[in-house]
């Protein structure tokens, strides 16, 4: 007699081969979709740094005021005209201090106080101008890939506004509103509607294209079939099924919105179209020192790095993000 | 394709129809009058009749069609009486008198051409004044933009995940994120008030009749081109490089280098031909920008070119120039954007419109 086990069946044969067949359980937990994009987004170094700096002065810019509580505004004009506290490290007669960190200007008005609430205005304002976008690219994107009856003339509007002249537009509105609504909302609060509007209504167009695109597409796949035949209105079936399956190429919009929201706001405020004149925003501080550059480098030097750094960890983000959201790349 | 373009042309009359209505209702909304620079001292009723005087005292659809009548039959009229006049290609040909129309009177005079408000001669002539200064400045930059971009773009993709590919792209992405802003003022401050080498302002009336000049006009133009071309640089490289890496998986590259052809042939010509496609189409979008002038740079550097008038008669209220001034860039987009569809096209045999 031989000691070797006669199979009962060729089909338990292989499952011998086979030895994970015989596992009844995973051995490893399900991994969610998030959390492989998670692992991948963290093996993008610059998109990590990218990320992590725009944490960081988001973080700085809201938390900042309660931290160095100098009233940006408050004029010390005994204390005018500081230097960093770096140019100690060069010159040791220089007038600076542990006071005032960055400086003080003309007007002896702390820098460092200054540039967290610039920051705070031009980071308000590309978040919100970049939500406006989204919403409405999202919507017309939406609607014209769902509807078909709606396609044509949302698309032929969408080609409309991508053909204006963006810039010059910006200007010409900003320009012509600034009285009214400064009159109905005060100085400030005026200015950050028009601009927030303006940017946000000027921006939407690429969005809405791709989402536009991939609706397309996904509308004639057979869960939206499955949904559709089990008597779904359209309204659940765009907030149900579609919209969650788009949220990738809208999050990579997303961050490209919120870097042109910024560069676009400090433009306006460069041009001198944007806040009022005692509102620091970063792209009015950089505007104001230029023409004082010479004997202040540094005042022209901080805004702009902090414009610079901010849109550059942004675009890493969205870069990064870009390779984690696409399953083909993922894994890899 | 042929029928496409028609096509796409004759839409593209509605479109732009549309686009300047909008633009001229916007600017039908701005709050400024152009008598604000009038003395006190000026009569209401003297005031009146010199609103009416810029047109100002009919109603909105006529001033608009009458700026359209001008705009699209009076100036075309206008420059075809130059050209047949007074230009070197053309000036043989019999003088016409398209522009003039018989008064009441019965003599012969010029019609009515759209008007700057600030200096009160036609706004064309001016724009054709700035014209040059744009085009050799932004149009210069441009074009050195696209020969530096191109070959970062092709290497970096040969090179994929290389120590010139990671620090290139670094490079364009830095690039994408300094606005000229920030640039500007920075070069200016390096090069201009440290070291002393360039100067900060463009010189508009410098004439180049020598090599001395010429320097100085070279010097001058430095800064703000290359200041534009980091922009233009960053842009098309980024594109080039995703091209190039497109097509160098494909399976032909890897039959022509079976087939025995020489690295560069592979990829200069056969590579780099596809991979041109998208990125002519790139360029050819980016065009309209340049006409447009860079509002900022030209800003930063004062060189007055067009961005430039556009900014100052938008701060002076001067409607008709804003009004035609984006109406012309509106119109190099759509016409523009027709010509990359087009391009595309006749590229790749592969697109097909019909």
């Amino acid at each position: 007699m031989t000691e070797q086990a006669i199979p009962a069946s060729p089909l338990e044969a292989d499952i011998e081969v086979y030895g994970a067949l015989k596992d009844e359980m995973p051995q490893k937990p399900p991994r969610s979709q998030w959390r492989d994009v998670w692992d991948q987004f963290r093996k993008h170094k610059g998109a990590m740094f990218g990320g992590g700096f725009l944490v960081f002065v988001t973080l700085a810019v809201v938390l900042g005021p309660y931290i160095w509580d100098v009233d940006p505004k408050k004029l010390d004009i005994r204390n005018k005209d500081w230097r960093t506290v770096f140019s100690l490290i060069w010159d040791s007669e220089a007038k600076a201090g542990w006071i005032h960190p960055f400086g003080t200007d003309q007007l002896g008005r702390d820098i460092l106080a200054q540039m967290i609430a610039g920051g705070r205005v031009s980071m308000a304002v590309g978040w919100t101008a970049m939500g406006l976008a989204l919403f409405i690219g999202t919507a017309i994107g939406v609607i014209a890939g769902y509807f078909k009856r709606l396609d044509f003339w949302l698309m032929r509007l969408t080609d409309l506004v991508l053909s204006l002249p963006i810039l010059p537009l910006l200007l010409v509105a900003v320009t012509l509103f600034r009285q009214p609504l400064r009159a109905n909302f005060g100085p400030e609060g005026g200015m950050f509607i028009l601009i927030v509007t303006v940017i946000g209504l000027t921006s939407w167009m690429q969005t809405a294209r791709i989402v536009r695109g991939d609706i397309l597409a996904l509308k004639e796949r057979e869960f939206i079939l499955a949904a559709r035949s089990i008597g779904t209105k359209p309204g659940k079936i765009i907030r149900r099924h579609l919209l969650p399956n788009v949220i990738s190429p809208i999050m990579v919009s997303a961050t490209l919105g919120l870097a042109t929201a910024i560069i676009t706001e400090s433009a306006l405020s460069f041009l001198g179209v944007g806040f009022p004149s005692d509102y620091p925003t970063w792209g009015k501080l950089l505007s104001d020192a230029v023409s004082r550059m010479q004997e202040f480098p540094e005042r022209v030097l901080l805004p702009g790095i902090a414009i610079s750094l901010t849109v550059l960890g942004v675009n890493y983000l969205g870069d990064g993000l870009r390779d984690a959201l696409d399953p083909r790349i993922r894994g890899r | 394709m042929l029928n496409f373009t028609i096509r796409r042309l004759v839409l593209s009359i509605p479109t732009l129809l549309f686009i300047s209505l909008v633009i001229f209702l916007l600017l039908q909304l701005a709050p400024g009058d152009p008598m604000a620079q009038v003395p006190l001292t000026v009569p209401p009723e003297v005031k009146q009749k010199m609103r009416e005087a810029l047109g100002l005292g009919q109603p909105i659809h006529i001033q608009y069609f009458k700026w359209l009548h001008q705009f699209f039959i009076v100036e075309p009229q206008v420059f075809i009486d130059w050209a047949t006049r007074d230009s070197w290609l053309l000036g043989w040909l019999p003088n016409t008198q398209l522009s003039y129309v018989m008064n009441d009177a019965g003599n012969f005079v010029p019609q009515q051409r759209v008007i700057s408000w600030q200096t009160r001669s036609p706004v064309m002539d001016i724009v054709i004044q700035r014209m040059p200064q744009t085009l050799w400045v932004v149009g210069l930059a441009y074009v050195v933009g696209i020969l530096i971009a191109i070959p970062i773009g092709i290497y970096s993709a040969y090179r994929h995940y290389s120590l010139f590919d990671q620090a290139g792209t670094f490079v364009t992405m830095v690039g994408f994120s300094i606005p000229p802003f920030f640039t500007g003022p920075l070069l200016i401050v390096i090069f201009s008030v440290y070291l002393g080498w360039l100067p900060s302002i463009y010189d508009t009336t410098h004439v180049v009749n020598s090599w001395a000049t010429f320097k100085v006009q070279f010097m001058q133009m430095i800064m703000p081109v290359m200041v534009l071309a980091l922009q233009t640089t960053a842009q098309i490289s980024r594109y080039m490089r995703g091209a190039m890496l497109d097509n160098l998986n494909q399976d032909y590259v890897r039959t022509a280098r079976a087939k025995g052809l020489g690295e560069a042939t592979v990829v200069m010509v056969h590579v780099l031909r596809n991979s041109m496609i998208p990125v002519v189409t790139v360029i050819a979008l980016g065009m309209p920008a340049i006409f447009g002038g860079a509002i900022i740079t030209e800003n930063v550097f004062k060189v007055n070119g067009i961005g430039q008038l556009l900014l100052t008669a938008l701060f002076a209220n001067d409607i008709p120039m804003v009004m035609t001034l984006t109406f012309i860039f509106a119109i190099l987009i759509v016409l523009f954007n027709l010509i990359a569809d087009v391009l595309y096209g006749v590229l790749d045999p592969r697109i097909r419109y019909d």
